[in-house]
């Protein structure tokens, strides 16, 4: 996956991001789950983090805030964010579903499925957010869930045998009411 | 329906909590273990029980775990592979999201056999969600004195974290996984050395599958000579298989092994049959990387035998005739697909998923894509068909990790068992290039 320079301009230049007390508290967890020396190992599970905090992508100012974060050099992060799928490097709308397109998938129905997606939401696989802003199409591969098929994420939730359109629908009736994106672990941990 | 020695409870009601899943008797291995038996005894248990690697390669655990190295003063790690990612596999992900005590349960008994002392689930990224699921189960073995310092008293410590990916199929290849565990871009290791002598941190390593873990467990409760006494030959015990693509009955099953393909496929008690009433064509039996199968193939030996499911029956005939049981991911393909787009899909998985390495696979699995993308859109050439052939051949033991191969088994099968559906997509481009266009058969033709 060639670094695409392009990807990591900022589109507008945002004040210095900081993680939350919540995220701090939840990364330091993490960083004691490996020895002393291997902060490092911390790297993807802080990428989680930061973008689940920052509107579901990675911006190069984040991705330079988890390297302060670990002790890491900034391109000891960029070049492991470009390398896993998972991290979005441009801004995205505020739901990214994750259309899986591997053959099990396909085979009931995924190319239908993710034309009907772009029909009913507006957004452009690959391309273009959604012009509400709530939705961005990423086509993914498979995602380990081959018997519901076909599937689509949506951040940590599975919408599973999106063959029917009541199925489709009712996911993206959940998307579009939904105000604030499910609350993590660790957040839940701070509000108690 | 044959026995059940990982899903026996999984549909009882809370048996995610420690204590409904206790009561089943949950964590009885632990106790066993730490209480009556020395590390070696339970590697010489899982040895005796001829359990076989259940994430795709079928080497021996017991084996694998007496390779690891034990130098004096230097930590080892057990690292559980549970970066499920296979086409065509599930299973992993619903035995943990359903059944996360039977996985901390293996990794606690198995890590005390290796003399771990701090052990590691590396899940896919994708399953935040079982990460979840998991840390809470693990902090109840905590609260329960499952983990942690001394456990039950016996004087073993055991600290288990659980690590997420970050979306790459390569970090399922073990090398690849520990880098990716150390923080860095999942490229897989040249080996030797080997992660039995250095892996994770370079400190002595075994990395074993979500199922093989907790295969364990029975294995510890009843001994692995009664695990044994299940399936057929070499091929013991239970195993979970991913049934997908066009099946009445999608989803996953445990089987003991033995159990004819056929039966598998049509029995109600299984996958009952093909779905919309339409015949089967076509079986990929052990994850989208093992030869394509035909349907006469897939059901019988060329010998004319009944095929089983067993490592040894599913191979029977090499890749001639045969394919492998891999991990289990049984993809089931009916009278109309078409198995160049197929073949297509699965190359652009394999292109998009190459770490970039290693020169053969980077370029080859880029040019099976394209060249199969011409062919399924109307594009192709005669040459094209024999020009997959060679590419995959160039890949195939020309890599660092099996990725190269992984990618040109299925390319060079579709090719091996449907060259008249290739050639068609030629001789009647445009009418192959139609969306949803079925291939009318041989028969059809002639």
């Amino acid at each position: 996956m060639p670094l695409n320079l392009t990807d990591m301009e900022s589109t507008n230049a945002p004040a210095k991001p900081q993680f939350s007390a919540a995220a701090q508290d939840e990364i330091k967890r993490i960083i004691t789950h490996y020895p002393a020396d291997r902060k490092k190992s911390a790297l993807l599970p802080v990428l989680h983090i930061a973008q689940a905090e920052f509107g579901g992508w990675v911006s190069p100012e984040v991705q330079t805030l988890v390297a302060e974060t670990l002790d890491l050099k900034p391109i000891e992060v960029y070049e492991v964010a470009t390398f896993y799928t998972m991290f979005n490097l441009k801004p995205v709308g505020k739901h990214v579903l994750e259309i899986c397109r591997t053959g099990p998938c396909m085979l009931r129905g995924s190319d239908e499925l993710t034309a009907h997606l772009e029909r009913l939401t507006g957004a452009k696989v690959g391309g273009e957010t959604s012009p509400d802003g709530l939705f961005t199409l990423k086509e993914v591969e498979c995602l380990a869930a081959c018997g519901f098929a076909p599937i689509v994420q949506v951040r940590e939730k599975y919408y599973e045998q999106l063959d029917t359109p009541e199925n489709v629908d009712a996911m993206l009736t959940e998307l579009r009411n939904m105000v604030h994106r499910p609350i993590l672990p660790w957040e839940a941990l701070a509000q108690n | 329906m044959g026995r059940k020695l990982l899903t026996e409870h999984i549909n009882v009601e809370g048996i995610d909590t420690f204590e409904v899943y206790r009561k089943h008797g949950g964590y009885r291995s632990v106790e066993k273990a730490l209480k009556t038996m020395t590390p070696d005894e339970v590697v010489e248990e899982v040895k005796k029980s001829g359990l076989r690697g259940r994430g795709g390669a079928g080497f021996p655990t017991g084996l694998k775990w007496s390779f690891l190295a034990k130098p004096e003063g230097v930590p080892r790690h057990l690292v559980c592979n549970a970066d499920e990612s296979e086409p065509g596999t599930f299973k992993d992900r619903h035995l943990m999201s359903k059944l996360p005590h039977l996985l901390i349960e293996g990794m606690i008994t198995s890590s005390y056999a290796l003399g771990a002392n701090t052990s590691y689930i590396y899940i896919r990224g994708e399953l935040l969600y079982v990460l979840r699921i998991l840390e809470k189960a693990i902090s109840e073995a905590y609260a329960n004195g499952f983990l942690g310092k001394n456990i039950l008293g016996s004087g073993y410590d055991l600290d288990l974290h659980v690590h997420p990916g970050g979306g790459a199929y390569i970090c399922g290849e073990e090398t690849a996984l520990l880098e990716s565990l150390e923080g860095k871009r999942g490229n897989p290791r040249n080996k030797p050395p080997f992660p039995a002598v250095q892996g994770l941190y370079a400190r002595p390593t075994v990395v074993n599958n979500v199922e093989s873990i907790a295969a364990v467990v029975p294995i510890v409760n009843d001994g692995g000579d009664e695990y044994a006494k299940l399936g057929v030959g070499k091929s013991t015990g239970t195993k979970l298989f991913s049934a997908c693509g066009h099946l009445n009955k999608p989803g996953i099953y445990e089987i003991e092994l033995g159990v004819p393909v056929e039966e598998f496929i049509y029995s109600d008690e299984y996958c009952g049959g093909i779905w919309k009433g339409r015949e089967l064509k076509a079986v990929v039996a052990g994850g989208s990387s093992v030869p394509i199968l035909p349907k006469e193939l897939i059901l019988k030996t060329a010998a004319g035998e009944n095929r089983l499911m067993t490592y040894e029956s599913l191979s029977d005939g090499g890749f001639v005739t045969g394919t492998m049981l891999g991990s289990g991911g049984f993809i089931a393909m009916d009278e109309t697909t078409c198995i160049v787009r197929n073949t297509w899909s699965f190359s652009r998985f394999y292109h998009h998923e190459s770490c970039g390495q290693c020169s053969p696979c980077r370029e080859g699995t880029g040019w099976m894509e394209k060249v199969l993308h011409r062919l399924e859109h109307g594009h192709g050439h005669m040459e094209d068909i024999d020009l997959l052939v060679s590419v995959a051949k160039q890949i195939e033991g020309n890599t660092i990790c099996p990725l190269g191969e992984a990618a040109a088994w299925p390319v060079a099968a579709a090719v091996r068992h449907f060259r008249d559906e290739f050639e068609w997509h030629v001789t009647h481009a445009k009418e192959a290039a139609r969306p949803g266009a079925v291939y009318p058969s041989k028969a059809v033709l002639a």
